[in-house]
């Protein structure tokens, strides 16, 4: 495996402007996105939102180097996330303890080092095999923390789990992590810091070498490298950012209890990676950003958000393998050849049925909730602001009319959408330079 | 100390039979297609709640045939529109897909069911003693369950090795194309075997309604015990599922009658562990407590140790 640490070999990049700006400047971006954030979004429930974004980003992200860059599907990736979180928030409660002179903003490093060595651990058992086995480990490996979580009190706290502060630690520049924005800050320091180590990875020989395992084990196999030895060296550098993420979570709330090891976690990172796309880098913050940005949002709208949630995944996996970056890349090369505008009308066009199907979809469901769970206190409903009983017939009509009417119409649009795109497709690839 | 021993087999091993009637159909299907389906425990919870659902309308012994048809062919539908369509992505669009499912099945029985337990009754018919040992009386309902599972087990030995449909379906899981040459139409074949999986899990769910708790979180519970039952024996492997099923359902049941604890057995051959610390829990908790975490631990043993599985050939 020393062939992976050299260096990779490329002819050296050229020093003008253009190339250190295209090189570096979505990074720049980035981080001024990142910086600018706050004052946009000045509200504290935004902060908070996008406090929990960041976190959700890295953990996606180091999911995606499994899932996306080696072809590993776990079911029990919240593992590392969560002991991340335990050992940082000892950690904070020993630095507290014993007066240690280490700020809060070095604690994601202690679920780091926490993610890397459980990943060494488990890795050494799970990543001998790919495909349907290594799920499988996962889940039992999963299984086994998450129940072992409910068993060891002293260490996992139990139901109540273990709380800290992280205004005891030591303060460096006056800083005190008590308020919200700085704690935002820190989270978009690591969140950038771990987005960049992350990207950098994909792009060495290493990074290569796991695509690589991830299409073709045997053909790895052939070219002189063990695939067994690269799953396990992304395994554990996986775990490494997921450790990151969980210190990071730990410092935001404050508390980490046995939920943070949970399937549902697993399901949570695993839901937010695919919808985001696994194919792309930017995939998983995509996703990350909508999972939260609805798990925060369609939860006050809704109680049976996660039927939704659940929907949206099917459909993306029956109809949109690539997830959300993967639908965007679709367009890069119309994008390149400026005839996007060609698509659009017929876009407009099926959005519009498209939409009052699912309004329709909607409706169903929840009159359906409410009369099937909690018909007890009343039949009296508001959807999208509109008042009425769900006893009644009308609102049934409406929303079979909705639904299937809609439907009609939307499937009448499809054959014009791919019309449009192919009539597109074919005018960018012939201005597309020969 | 034999009453115990006695009970505990005994309920061991209608654990094991019922954990068994929903390992063969995922086990069976797993062979076939190369495909973990996530969401067979869901068809064994939809099977207990459409058992319930029709025991209160038509009684308990109509519910026991219709759940599971209905189920099946729910399994059916799944298998032919859904997991035919994920299939040309690949294993992990598949695995995902049904992972998908599981989520959307626990959310649409909490839709209609609601989240706390639903009050399945054992039938009048069985509702009495089957017989007393040491003072305990055995529950009627329990044999029945017992005979059930072991009925449907033979039965499905029988038509496995027996009939011209098992060869068919044997000879599917090696030879597809071979088979599709001779004539046979596999994909329906596939979409026939998903559909029995599947019922056979809902039966599981029927039966096991009653005894067990009808509630919206049985899926998850069970789910993954059946997962390592499947890669315990080896996964594809009809009998190392049966073993692995009967071998997890006694330990788990003897390891919640054992409350002793890892310092109680150092102590009484004269060890005594350090100071109490963040670990100690690992040597001071008691079997009993440990019992769920054990299939796991016998999941990562034998994939240490053994990784194909007990009697698994196949090294996916």
């Amino acid at each position: 495996m020393t062939d992976l640490a050299k260096p990779a070999t490329r002819a050296a990049p050229s020093v003008d402007a253009p190339a250190l700006a295209r090189r570096y400047g979505a990074w720049i971006v980035t981080a001024l996105v990142l910086a600018v954030l706050p004052k946009i979004f000045t509200s504290g429930s935004a902060l908070t939102m996008m406090s929990l974004m960041g976190i959700m980003i890295v953990f996606a992200l180091s999911y995606n180097m499994l899932l996306g860059q080696t072809g590993m599907l776990s079911f029990g990736h919240a593992v590392y996330y969560g002991l991340g979180g335990f050992l940082a928030v000892h950690a904070m409660n020993t630095f507290a303890r014993d007066g240690l002179p280490i700020p809060v903003a070095l604690v994601p490093l202690v679920g780091a080092l926490s993610g890397l060595l459980f990943g060494i651990i488990f890795g050494a058992v799970s990543t001998r095999r790919g495909g349907t086995a290594f799920a499988m480990i996962s889940l039992g490996l999963g299984e086994l923390v998450g129940s072992s979580s409910l068993i060891l009190r002293s260490f996992f706290g139990g139901e109540e789990g273990i709380s800290t502060n992280r205004t005891k630690l030591f303060h460096v520049l006056g800083l005190t992590f008590g308020p919200q924005l700085q704690v935002y800050y820190l989270i978009a320091g690591w969140c950038l810091l771990s987005m960049i180590a992350m990207y950098a990875l994909t792009c060495t020989p290493f990074g290569r070498m796991c695509n690589a395992v991830r299409d073709n084990p045997e053909r790895a196999q052939f070219v002189g490298y063990n695939p067994q030895t690269v799953r396990f060296i992304a395994f554990c550098l996986s775990g490494l950012f997921a450790g990151i993420a969980g210190g990071l979570a730990a410092i935001n709330f404050e508390i980490v209890n046995a939920g943070y090891v949970g399937a549902e976690q697993s399901g949570t990172v695993l839901l937010a990676t695919f919808v985001g796309g696994v194919g792309n880098f930017i995939g998983p913050v995509l996703g990350a950003i909508l999972v939260t940005y609805l798990q925060v949002m369609l939860s006050d709208v809704t109680e049976i958000w996660q039927l939704y949630f659940g929907l949206m995944f099917i459909g993306m996996v029956m109809f949109a393998p690539g997830g959300l970056a993967g639908l965007l890349m679709m367009h890069a090369p119309l994008w390149h050849a400026r005839v996007l505008h060609r698509v659009l009308p017929a876009y407009l066009l099926a959005l519009v049925p498209g939409l009052i199907t699912l309004t329709g979809a909607s409706l169903v469901i929840e009159m359906s909730y409410l009369l099937l769970v909690k018909a007890s206190s009343g039949t009296a409903m508001t959807f999208l602001r509109v008042p009425f009983d769900a006893a009644g017939p009308l609102p049934w009509v409406v929303a079979a009319v909705l639904l299937v009417g809609g439907f009609w119409v939307f499937r009448r649009t499809w054959p014009v959408v791919a019309d449009a795109w192919s009539d597109a497709l074919g005018q960018a690839r012939t201005r597309a330079p020969a | 100390m034999l009453e115990l021993v006695i009970i505990s087999t005994l309920n061991g091993v209608l654990y094991g039979m019922l954990l068994f009637l929903l390992a063969s159909g995922l086990t069976l299907i797993f062979s076939m297609m190369g495909v973990i389906n996530f969401a067979h425990a869901s068809f064994y919870m939809l099977g207990a709640f459409f058992g319930f659902q029709i025991s209160q309308w038509l009684g308990f012994w109509p519910a026991l045939v219709i759940a599971p048809v209905l189920v099946g062919a729910i399994g059916a539908v799944v298998e032919r529109w859904g997991l035919r369509r994920v299939h040309r992505h690949g294993h992990v669009a598949e695995l995902l897909f049904t992972f998908g499912l599981a989520f959307v099945i626990e959310e649409l029985v909490q839709m209609v069911w609601g989240k706390t337990p639903v009050d399945f009754r054992v039938p009048a018919l069985l509702d009495f003693p089957a017989f007393t040992i040491f003072s305990t009386n055995y529950p009627a309902y329990k044999m029945f369950m017992l005979l059930t599972a072991v009925a449907i087990f033979i039965a499905l030995l029988l038509v496995l090795t027996r009939t011209r449909v098992g060869l068919i379906i044997q000879a599917s899981l090696t030879h597809p194309n071979m088979v599709a040459m001779l004539g046979h139409n596999v994909p329906r074949v596939f979409m026939m075997v998903f559909g029995v999986g599947t019922g056979l899990a809902a039966v599981a769910g029927v039966i096991a309604g009653p005894a067990l708790v009808t509630q919206s979180n049985m899926a998850g519970l069970l789910g993954p015990i059946v997962f390592v039952i499947v890669v315990v024996g080896g996964l594809g492997s009809l009998l190392g599922a049966f073993i692995a099923s009967l071998l997890i359902g006694l330990i788990q049941t003897f390891a919640v009658s054992v409350n002793l604890s890892l310092a109680d057995v150092l102590g009484a051959v004269g060890i005594t562990l350090g100071p109490d610390n963040f670990l100690s829990d690992i040597w001071q908790v008691p079997v009993a407590q440990v019992a769920p975490i054990i299939p796991y631990l016998l999941l990562v043993l034998v994939l240490v140790f053994r990784p194909t599985g007990l009697l698994g050939t196949r090294d996916t």
